[in-house]
């Protein structure tokens, strides 16, 4: 069962006490979410039913078609400074065209998967919260429950499998956008020509900085999914349960998603 | 004759306060059993017993006397089949229209064709008199119209059992007699076996068969309507005068 039980803990007088109160709550969370994404990886075996298809394409558009045009202000913007700052630092020991090696490969690896994640958080991943919260406060969910409708199935799994697919996608986009952002800069601002930027970009770029960086992406996406719709399944006490639950939502991702990114780079580079 | 749904002696915390106290009583088949009380008495919580959305710390809940609070997901699951629930706020899926949310037990659980399941929709839609607004969303309807969608979803399956969780809370008296009339037709017509929750007593009197006072995390008295009504209990007597009703006040049971 997705719904739980109101409880009540007495307050804890000693500072012990609630550190040692809080690393509980931490490890149970963490626990839960853990079910709840072996769940909903289960119940991908019925992602290709007719209403899981319809209900994953909608999520896909949402998480990924309305997401488009922020990822790509951000990705060009990204990409420009980051061939601006790059670009005058190599100015100075005349390398100012190397910058296409540069950027690509922060792209690749690094600025593409974050970046799109952490909009993706922000946008997607309050949202999904914040739609199951208000499910979960107006008994929704337990009403799923009570008509056998299993609620991972119904709301988590295509989210999960939506942002699965759209999360590599769009940081591939981002990747791409922000190179040229870069380029643009390069070619107006750094005197590079666009074929030499180019070339050094495709030259230094590795094949293995394209699949870290979208073995991130997924990571990520899973992480986005799983943290928002435990946090909104978790919601209690109505409009303020929702708002709590959004915000816990989108810290809790955002700091999963430094720390996963972290452990992949210093796994696959080392 | 076996109870439908037996209460034994259960009891239940929350926050540290005895919600629950011992509570037993039982339910009977095609009954239409009305739990009245204050807010906060525990008759929602009473009525999540039922279904095990909530679990008692002591006591045991039957459900045609199989008990239900220690049984795996599976045997919950063929429990829960038999069960209506019409919840407080109704629960529609809000970005589902009226019609695909009473569609939606039907879509989600049988195999019935889109045909079989269009028509039982229009059937129970027209039972809550509600057959105009199926294409409407749960927010373009008024609060009493998404509580009788609610109850068409709750009955679309012909579930033996329907819980109803304060059916009338948040309606004007119009509105409020209609859903009456409705939870005693479904009892009429489709045979089921009613549990309702509610602090209107005008509603509780006129359409239940046996009427329960919970106070104080106790059944303070179980009685037919005319017999509660004539209850010296002193709860149910304070209750009776704060809704302006006596033992020989004028009632109909205008629902039947």
């Amino acid at each position: 069962m997705i719904t739980r039980e109101p409880e009540y803990f007495p307050p804890s007088l000693n500072m012990l006490g609630r550190i040692g109160r809080r690393a509980l709550f931490g490890c149970r969370a963490a626990g839960r979410a853990g079910v709840l994404l072996a769940r909903a990886v289960a119940c991908l075996r019925y992602a290709f039913s007719a209403r899981s298809r319809h209900e994953i394409v909608m999520q896909m558009y949402v998480s990924g078609v309305r997401s488009l045009g922020v990822i790509t202000v951000v990705a060009v913007f990204t990409g420009m400074i980051l061939s601006l700052q790059t670009g005058l630092q190599l100015r100075r020991f005349h390398q100012e065209v190397n910058i296409g090696a540069a950027v690509m490969v922060s792209m690749l690896r690094e600025m593409g998967p974050f970046m799109t994640a952490l909009i993706l958080a922000a946008c997607v991943g309050s949202a999904m919260a914040a739609r199951l919260a208000t499910m979960t406060v107006s008994e929704e969910i337990e009403a799923l429950e009570l008509m056998s409708i299993d609620p991972v199935r119904f709301l988590v799994m295509p989210r999960l499998a939506a942002m699965a697919v759209m999360t590599p996608v769009l940081t591939f986009y981002a990747s791409i956008m922000g190179v040229l952002g870069g380029g643009l800069v390069g070619v107006t601002q750094l005197d590079v020509a666009w074929s030499a930027y180019f070339y050094n970009a495709t030259r230094y770029a590795a094949v293995k900085d394209l699949y870290v960086g979208l073995l991130k992406a997924l990571l990520f996406g899973i992480i986005i999914t799983i943290v928002s719709c435990h946090a909104g399944f978790g919601a209690t006490q109505g409009a303020q349960g929702v708002g709590y639950a959004t915000r816990r939502a989108v810290i809790t991702a955002f700091l999963l998603i430094l720390v996963a990114g972290y452990i992949v780079t210093r796994l696959l580079y080392e | 004759m076996r109870a439908l749904i037996e209460f034994d002696n259960v009891t239940k915390v929350l926050a540290g306060q005895a919600v629950l106290d011992g509570v037993s009583f039982r339910v009977r088949r095609g009954e239409v059993f009305v739990i009245v009380g204050p807010s906060g008495a525990g008759k929602s919580v009473t009525l999540k017993h039922m279904v095990r959305l909530m679990t008692p710390d002591a006591g045991r809940v039957l459900v045609d006397g199989e008990d239900i609070t220690e049984l795996p997901e599976a045997g919950l699951r063929r429990v829960r089949e038999r069960f209506g629930y019409l919840f407080q706020s109704g629960a529609l899926l809000a970005w589902l229209n009226v019609a695909e949310n009473v569609a939606l037990p039907l879509r989600e659980k049988t195999r019935e064709d889109e045909a079989e399941i269009e028509r039982r929709v229009a059937e129970a839609l027209r039972l809550v008199d509600l057959e105009e607004h199926g294409g409407k969303l749960p927010a373009e309807i008024s609060g009493g119209m998404r509580k009788r969608a609610g109850l068409a979803r709750a009955i679309i399956r012909n579930p033996e059992i329907v819980l109803y969780d304060e059916p009338t809370s948040g309606l004007d008296p119009v509105s409020s007699r209609t859903i009456d009339r409705l939870i005693a037709r479904a009892g009429r017509d489709l045979g089921v076996t009613s549990v309702v929750v509610t602090h209107d007593l005008h509603s509780a009197l006129s359409i239940g068969t046996m009427v329960a006072m919970l106070y104080g995390g106790t059944i303070v008295e179980m009685a037919s309507p005319r017999e509660f009504m004539q209850s010296e209990n002193e709860e149910v007597q304070a209750f009776l005068r704060s809704q302006f009703i006596t033992a020989e006040g004028v009632w109909e049971r205008n629902a039947r």
